[in-house]
């Protein structure tokens, strides 16, 4: 060899700590140089195949290739379809087993933490159920029943002047296909024939509140025992503007005290008279999709504008008036303005939300409208219910590729139409054949065509290579600074408690890498006593020291693995070494991970200082406050070269920073970013100087290594023809135009993309955007998650703004503003967002409002917006003139690009709750625990009494603050003190003390931080407390040193707008 | 002299309308993803420093020979290419940056930037022709 052999030792082990020092002394010592460059097996080929484990398990059968997942429960069935558990997913289920449960929205038992949309127990909407006040579970049977036949007519009456009942010709073709249906029971037909012609064609609109929608194109035709089931109120004319389901996933009590009960929601009842439930057996669910085509001058648009609840949405309301405007709950995504049947089966809005639910036909009227056109997605949010598909042809367009959808249109039975290309596809001989009901010739019913999120197993032509298997390599930085912090004893401990919880199978592998100035690798080779380090301090040109054993099987080396994990955290106690060499041990990290791909979780404590990516400090401490000149932007290319190298051979980089001093995050984030990972931060993270960091940091790593995970993940978002994207947010590569590259996926990550109108929507009632999320599981299994989102088109600005969805306008600005604020300046950013309320409220107030009334006036739908607004420009990513540390800013600015909407809503505008005075009152229930509903209050001091205690729930931080004159029993009873003045001064847990309200305020609390993926830590505060500062920082509404209060902030937009 | 300047100054023009041509081609490749984002960029990025050179030259060229007329017609293509190149963000990876070329419509901006050049550059190949072909000392 030309080269001389670099300065590599390698080192036993210690086993314990007192063999540290032989630790050290080892490697002083010359030890076995290790060969480098073209070593046999050094260079592992880069090709197809993945590593020697990679070839094995493929999955077989459907046991193999079903195995219970995380949080899915499915069986398999004979026919490869599992047909899910009837119960709590907001789609209609097509349980063949169980019919008198499938339409029980209410009725789910599954109460899984983090899929908070289970059935709403909501009935106080509904008439008929009106004096019900049990849990819904219960009275499902007969009651709804009794409406119907009423509705039914009344629909039909009304209507009859425009369209004769059953004069719709082409909707009795359809009728006759599905009369010709080989297996009806000779019962059936009749009782389907006379819905047929009397909701067929004239819809049983949500007459309660006296419109009827016009019959026509966009029927669906309705169904077999429809009558029955189709009595979901889905659009009550209720006072309140909430027009969304409640998210919560309880039952609430009718006698619920709050006024802002949201409407009942898809309330349908299972078919209970006995006579129906055969029926209802054979034709599951109660729409037939069949599209009809335009008639002429019907169209929907007509009757879209007129549903009472988008009106509601328009209703102009003066926001300089009307104060309360905040409402008591949690406020829901507004419902599209779609036929109910539609409606029904449309994506659920925590996984996929538009921020205008009504599209505008042209870009000019999305220009007049000021309003952005965007998308939100949770693609991967844990589900509780989600059905799974096998099948070996997947069905979609041939020139589309759509995915086969609830949304398509069955020309007859042999074709269909494509949503997005209109395209007309022939239906596969496969498809015919419905599994779930065991009929042949119904496409129509099949899963895919039943449910707007759907999973597919995914056959061997969705792979480039055989599917990866898990693969873990940890990072550590293990510099002096790093030890005093301590964190490695956390993760140490977090990871050994959890590593039998880690995703995978038997394939899983797993592998440790530490550096300060050099970098040192453990070989876990099988047999050795105990774990070899290899320490490489050539840090210009990293290489791996050995070909393998560096990765290792997690099961078949546990014990070596959980030997090193014990021993890690001794062994740098005595460490000098300030350098942080995070660049080359990334490269090393890479070169290990790249022939498999998988996740490396980098733990880093201070700014990398030598080698490859070192960084420089750019923070200057007196320049926080201004808005200018402040490093946004990544110094440094490095990072995200090596973190697109990274995509390229799937392997995902999760960033955790804990560390006291500036960092560089914009740069470091980088690597983060574009591989598709995430970033965690702990800012001045220390074991015995911050103890609630630790909790954090424990918390939040448990969760972060037992949540699913999907590996070489790649996700497509396809929208109807006429609809482009133009803009994505969120942490991947944008490979090609439309697709994304996500090396690894995981369920706590949100996007969102910005679309435009190509060409204008003409003759179209309805678009419709799918995203597809092929990954590969833990287990090995290739899959596809589908969700599809229909929203109709409208052609009027009035309709525009009754769509608009203000929490995914909010959001979606938040990741355009942070996009502004890196490309131009924080205050060229913050200016956008004023204008962009300025903006559409004049847009508003010239097009849409007929009178000029004085005051400033705003949509009713939009009426949280200006204050939503406020609040992103009071958020710390945004906000001005505050001591915001850079990596603080710049870590909030991560967590708006990733984090699902529900979480950034709560982070931007939080939730305050008075708690000395829970009751159970409207409580939940959950599981046994009793969850009480405070109402949520105005963030504003004026809401805050001296008298009692308030939670303030932030998203990733609560605050419990304690008034001056705060009752006796609540702080004795449930702060365990005895009195105001002997509440310690960093009080952050709740004593669990056994009075009534210590459990009430407890549930509450841990409520709240169950349904989320981090660990809010709470401040319990005084009037005293240095974090009341904080506290009142979240105040939205009042006036702080730099920023407007809300009411200031109206007079600045009524000013503008009346410009 | 002058239809040495010229000559020069058309070759230099020839190669910098297959540098437009070729642009235009790549980018069009990434818009109907023949090819991915990444070498997209690094294939463009590489040309984009012979670019602002060749744009440079002609155009001290022609201040040195005293055409007034096109160096001015070609000063603000070559300022705005240098300002471009300049004004690259420290963590982008030049011009043209994969992470960023699918967003804002920066994809039909390059577009319509490279088109502009061609267009551009054309002009410039039949304005040269012509000065050579009039010139008194011509080669011909």
């Amino acid at each position: 060899h030309p080269t001389p052999p670099p300065p590599c030792r390698s080192a036993a082990l210690p086993g314990s700590a007192t063999c540290t020092q032989r630790a050290c002394a080892g490697r002083a010592a010359p030890v076995v140089p290790v060969r480098r460059g073209p070593a046999p097996g050094a260079a592992e080929p880069s090709g197809t195949e993945p590593g020697p484990g990679a070839a094995m398990a493929q999955p077989a059968g459907p046991a193999a290739a079903c195995p219970v997942q995380n949080q899915m429960m499915h069986s398999s069935d004979a026919q490869g379809y599992n047909p899910a558990v009837p119960g709590s997913y907001s789609h209609p289920k097509v349980p063949p087993h169980q019919p008198s449960g499938q339409y029980n929205y209410s009725g789910s038992q599954n109460v899984s933490q983090f899929n908070s949309y289970q059935g709403p127990g909501q009935t106080l909407n509904r008439p008929p159920v009106a004096p019900l006040s049990g849990s819904p579970v219960q009275q499902t049977g007969p009651v709804p029943q009794v409406p119907p036949p009423a509705l039914q007519n009344s629909a039909a009456i009304s209507s009859a002047g425009s369209f004769p009942p059953g004069a719709g010709p082409p909707m009795l073709s359809n009728w006759q296909y599905s009369q010709s249906a080989v297996s009806h029971p000779a019962g059936t037909p009749p009782s389907h024939l006379a819905p047929g012609t009397g909701t067929g064609s004239a819809q049983p609109s949500p007459s309660l509140s006296g419109n009827t929608n016009p019959p026509g194109s966009y029927q669906y035709a309705a169904s077999p025992g429809g009558p029955s089931l189709h009595n979901s109120f889905m659009k009550p004319a209720t006072p309140h503007p909430s027009p969304a389901p409640p998210n919560l996933k309880m039952n609430r009590n009718v006698g619920y005290s709050y006024p802002a009960l949201p409407p009942g929601y898809q309330n349908t009842s299972p078919p209970g008279a006995p006579g129906m439930q055969a029926s209802a057996l054979q034709y599951p669910d109660g729409s037939k999709h069949f599209h009809q085509p335009p008639l002429g001058t019907n169209h929907l648009t007509a009757s879209m504008g007129s549903l009472s609840l988008q009106q509601e949405g328009l209703r102009p309301v003066n926001l300089l008036q009307e104060r309360n405007i905040l409402p008591t709950t949690i406020l829901q995504a507004p419902v599209p303005n779609l036929h109910e049947d539609i409606q029904k089966l449309n994506c659920n809005p925590e996984l996929f939300r538009c921020t205008l639910t009504n599209i505008p036909q042209t870009q000019a009227l999305l220009n007049k409208a000021k309003l952005p056109l965007g998308l939100l997605l949770h693609p991967f949010k844990d589900l509780s219910q989600l059905p799974v598909v096998t099948s070996s042809t997947i069905v979609r367009c041939r020139s589309c590729r759509t995915y086969i959808n609830p949304f398509v249109s069955f020309l007859d039975q042999r074709r269909w139409k494509c949503n997005l290309c209109y395209r007309v596809n022939d239906v596969p001989e496969e498809f015919m054949y419905n599994p779930v009901t065991r009929v042949y010739g119904e496409p129509h019913k099949r899963p895919e065509v039943q449910n707007a999120t759907i999973e597919f197993m995914a056959p061997s032509e969705y792979m480039l290579r055989p599917p990866q298997p898990p693969v873990y390599l940890f990072v550590f930085d293990v510099s002096h600074n790093a030890i005093e912090t301590g964190y490695l004893n956390t993760v140490c401990k977090t990871l050994l408690d959890n590593l039998d919880l880690l995703p995978g199978n038997t394939r899983t592998k797993i592998g440790f890498i530490t550096f300060d100035s050099t970098i040192h690798f453990y070989s876990l080779q099988e047999g050795l006593s105990q774990p070899q380090m290899l320490i490489v301090s050539d840090i210009e040109d990293v290489f791996i020291p050995m070909p393998e054993n560096l990765l290792v099987n997690l099961n078949e080396n546990k014990e070596l693995i959980q030997d090193l994990l014990r021993t890690l955290p001794q062994m740098f106690t005595k460490s000098l070494e300030t350098q942080s060499a995070l660049g080359p041990a990334l490269q090393a990290a890479f070169k290990l991970m790249s022939p498999t791909g998988g996740r490396i979780s980098v733990f880093q404590t201070q700014l990398p200082s030598v080698g490859m990516g070192a960084l420089k400090s750019r923070e200057e401490p007196n320049q926080r406050a201004t808005a200018k000149d402040i490093h946004l932007t990544p110094s440094t290319d490095f990072y995200k070269k090596l973190a697109l190298d990274c995509s390229g051979q799937q392997v995902a980089v999760d960033l955790f920073l804990l560390s006291g001093q500036y960092s560089d995050l914009a740069s470091l984030g980088c690597i983060s970013r574009y591989s598709a990972g995430s970033v965690y931060y702990y800012q001045s993270y220390h074991h015995k100087h911050n103890p609630v960091q630790v909790e954090k940091l424990q918390k939040e790593l448990k969760r972060y290594l037992t949540r699913k995970i999907g590996f070489e993940a790649v996700m497509r978002i396809r929208c109807t023809k006429g609809l482009s994207i133009h803009t994505f947010h969120g942490n991947f590569f944008v490979r090609s135009t439309d697709l994304l590259s996500l090396p690894n996926v995981n369920p706590d990550a949100g996007y969102a993309v910005q679309m435009s109108v190509e060409e204008s929507l003409t003759d179209m009632q309805v678009v419709s955007f799918q995203s597809a999320l092929l990954y590969t599981s833990s287990k090995g299994e290739r899959r596809i998650r589908v969700h599809t989102m229909c929203l109709p088109v409208v052609t009027t600005l009035s309709d525009v703004y009754a769509g608009a969805d203000v929490q995914a306008i909010t959001g979606l600005l938040a990741n355009m503003a942070v996009d502004r604020s890196v490309s131009a300046t924080l205050s060229d950013a913050r200016d956008a967002l004023v204008n962009a309320v300025i903006d559409s409220l004049s847009a508003y107030r010239s097009s849409v409002l007929s009178i000029q009334q004085p005051g400033l006036m705003a949509p009713s739908s939009l009426r949280l917006f200006p204050l939503y607004v406020l609040a992103l420009l009071k958020q710390k990513a945004f906000q001005t003139g505050t001591n915001a540390r850079l990596d603080e800013r710049i870590f909030t600015m991560c967590q708006v690009k990733n984090q699902p909407l529900v979480y950034l809503m709560l982070m931007t505008h939080p939730s305050l709750y008075r708690v000395d005075n829970l009751t159970d009152e409207g409580a939940l229930n959950i599981n046994d625990r009793t969850i009480p509903q405070p109402p949520i209050l105005q963030l504003s001091v004026e809401k805050l009494s001296r008298d009692g205690a308030y939670l303030m729930d932030a998203g990733s931080v609560m605050f419990l603050w304690i008034g001056k004159n705060c009752g006796q029993s609540f702080i004795s009873q449930v702060l365990g003190v005895p009195n105001y003045g002997s509440i310690p001064q960093n009080m952050t847990h709740l004593p669990e003390l056994e009075t009534a309200e210590s459990i009430r305020t407890i549930a509450f609390v841990s409520w709240l931080r169950e349904q989320r993926p981090f660990f809010p830590i709470l401040y319990i505060i005084k009037d005293d407390s240095p974090l009341k500062s904080s506290f009142l920082q979240n105040m939205i509404e009042d006036r702080t040193e730099s920023a407007l209060s809300y009411y200031e902030f109206l007079l600045h937009i009524q000013q503008q707008v009346n410009k | 002299m002058e239809s040495v300047v010229f000559i020069f100054s058309l070759i230099d023009c020839c190669a910098l309308i297959f540098l437009a041509v070729y642009f235009i081609i790549t980018l069009s490749d990434l818009e109907c993803d023949y090819i991915n984002a990444r070498s997209c960029c690094s294939k463009l990025n590489k040309w984009v420093i012979p670019e602002v050179i060749g744009h440079a030259v002609v155009t001290v060229l022609m201040l040195i020979s005293l055409h007034w007329f096109i160096f001015l017609l070609n000063l603000p293509i070559a300022t705005w290419n240098i300002y471009r190149f300049i004004m690259v963000p420290s963590g982008n990876m030049g011009v043209f940056d994969p992470t960023e070329i699918h967003n804002r419509g920066q994809l039909k901006s390059h577009m319509k930037e490279a088109m502009i050049k061609l267009g551009f550059h054309l002009l410039c190949f039949f304005m040269y022709l012509y000065r050579l072909s009039s010139c008194p000392s011509s080669l011909v």
